[in-house]
């Protein structure tokens, strides 16, 4: 890379790093979501057992 | 035409139909891409004047380009939802924030890395830097006055006002800035300002914008059926969907 | 409508004049602030007379950004903001009424007392007419622009440093114009331009700044 290898590397290196980010967190944010609803549905409905 | 519109704008029909876009979508972003990162980084000519440094403009400009129109995206859709009320408007500004901004900083770091063999600093305050800085700083506006708000509608409206007040505020700030640079220019003349590209070089830049664009549309749709599932976690829908998981 | 618009002002006047100690802080921090650097960096004249305008404006920036809670906290917490709300006449002419309180009340008292800091800065006569030019361009925006801010924070607790984040970015062109106005000037240059694109967004914010700023208090305000 005529000497500037360093700086165009990294600089898509960091793309990279951006670009998988991007896709990672979503994928975790849907993962807690599901689980927080899922907790929520069973925390009602022990409750529910509970009033009977 | 207003029933229409209801219909396809409630939550749980943009749930089950972005299922099938996300993949194409992705697939798409990652042949557009390959094929824009191969022709950039292998057949493009190497510039007269820079060398090899300036295919740093392959990710850069594009990623430029993205956090502009991300935040462009944000507060249309605020505006679509403050005045029609369309919730899911109001999911897709804030399911784009996070990823406009990762664009910002991404063009904030590329520009640094393009800016020391080519002026010798990392940071030089040149226009460009400069307005994406302050972009970034508009982005985390919003985003922090999203997450202040307790209550999810009134954070929503507020925070899209802030992004259309941020929208007229753009080019004002733009203009301002680029006016500034040109007093305080001195000794670096600023090379961004591409005059003519060779063809070789405007392909793969080309191809780059459009896979990022394409890559934008798949992110922020999974982005977006989070905040679907996470806004309407109370009703039946999502209780029902989540009940057959 | 203009009777209310009057009203409001004297109200709230009068109500920030019962607080006469608290009127003078906003003052106080400018000249403290602008005083540190000289402290801080160099006391020489032609130091001092480099970084004026922009120290000057930036402390001039900041007193008005900290004294901003005084506009709408007051009445959100014992509920004259409901009441301004509920009223039949239109939102955005009240907020124009309090806002031009909030400048007669900080705004212009900094721009009385900017000639004095020009002359602790060293700055020539012919800047010390533009600083004072520039800041009754620019303070005004900063109240209206910055009301914006306030009535988007309004209901968040410890929302100061969110307050910050949000509205500084878009003082950055006032900013940018009005502290060139001022170094241009020491250099005896034109500064029509800067004081007319001031001038031009001062109109904008007139305009739209009071309208945003009723949209955002209905949003974060009413109960």
């Amino acid at each position: 890379m005529g000497g500037y290898a360093f700086f165009v590397w990294t600089s898509y290196a960091l793309t990279f790093v951006v670009v998988i980010a991007n896709i990672v967190s979503p994928i975790v944010q849907r993962k807690k979501v599901i689980s927080r609803i899922k907790r929520t549905i069973r925390r009602e409905q022990l409750q529910k057992q509970d009033n009977v | 035409m207003w029933n229409w519109i209801q219909r396809f704008s409630s939550p749980k029909y943009f749930y089950d139909m972005s299922a099938m876009l996300i993949p194409w979508f992705a697939i798409s972003a990652l042949l557009v891409g390959v094929y824009g990162l191969y022709l950039g980084l292998f057949v493009a000519p190497t510039d007269y004047q820079q060398g090899e440094s300036y295919r740093i403009i392959f990710v850069h400009v594009p990623a430029a380009w993205m956090s502009l129109f991300i935040y462009m995206v944000m507060a249309v859709s605020a505006a679509i939802g403050l005045i029609w009320q369309i919730r899911l408007a109001d999911m897709v500004a804030a399911a784009s924030a996070p990823i406009g901004a990762s664009f910002t900083f991404l063009a904030l770091v590329t520009g640094m890395l393009w800016g020391k063999p080519m002026w010798g600093a990392y940071w030089v305050w040149d226009a460009r830097l400069t307005s994406e800085l302050i972009l970034l700083f508009l982005y985390f506006g919003y985003m922090a006055l999203q997450s202040a708000i307790e209550d999810q509608r009134s954070a929503d409206k507020a925070s899209g006002l802030l992004a259309i007040v941020g929208v007229v505020n753009i080019p004002i700030i733009h203009y301002s800035v680029e006016w500034w640079n040109t007093l305080h220019q001195g000794a670096t003349v600023t090379k961004f300002d591409k005059p003519s590209m060779h063809v070789d070089m405007l392909i793969p830049l080309l191809l780059m914008a459009v896979a990022f664009q394409l890559f934008y549309a798949a992110v922020v749709l999974i982005r977006t059926r989070n905040e679907a599932l996470y806004r309407d976690r109370n009703r039946r829908w999502v209780r029902e969907l989540i009940g057959r998981m | 409508m203009f009777n209310a618009f009057s009203h409001l002002l004297i109200r709230d006047l009068r109500l920030a004049l019962r607080n006469r100690h608290e009127l003078a802080n906003p003052l106080i921090f400018f000249v403290l602030v602008v005083s540190l650097f000289p402290l801080a960096v160099t006391p020489t004249p032609e130091a001092l007379r480099a970084m004026a305008p922009g120290v000057i404006w930036v402390s001039a920036l900041l007193a008005v950004l900290l004294s901003l809670d005084r506009l709408f906290k007051q009445d959100y917490e014992d509920g004259s903001l409901d009441q301004l709300m509920l009223s039949p006449n239109p939102l955005m002419i009240l907020v124009l009424a309090k806002v031009l309180a909030h400048w007669l009340l900080t705004g212009l008292p900094l721009v009385i007392i900017a000639p004095l800091l020009g002359l602790f800065m060293s700055l020539p006569m012919e800047a010390i007419d533009v600083l004072i030019y520039s800041l009754l361009l620019g303070t005004p925006v900063l109240s209206l622009v910055g009301a914006i801010g306030v009535s988007l924070t309004v209901a968040v607790n410890r929302g100061g440093v969110l307050l910050s984040l949000i509205i500084l970015p878009l003082y950055i062109p006032i900013l940018i114009f009005g502290a060139n106005a001022v170094d241009v000037a020491a250099d005896s240059m034109s500064v029509r331009g800067q004081l007319l694109f001031l001038g031009a967004v001062l109109a904008l914010a007139l305009s739209l700044a009071p309208l945003a700023t009723a949209v955002a208090l209905r949003i974060t305000a009413s109960r």
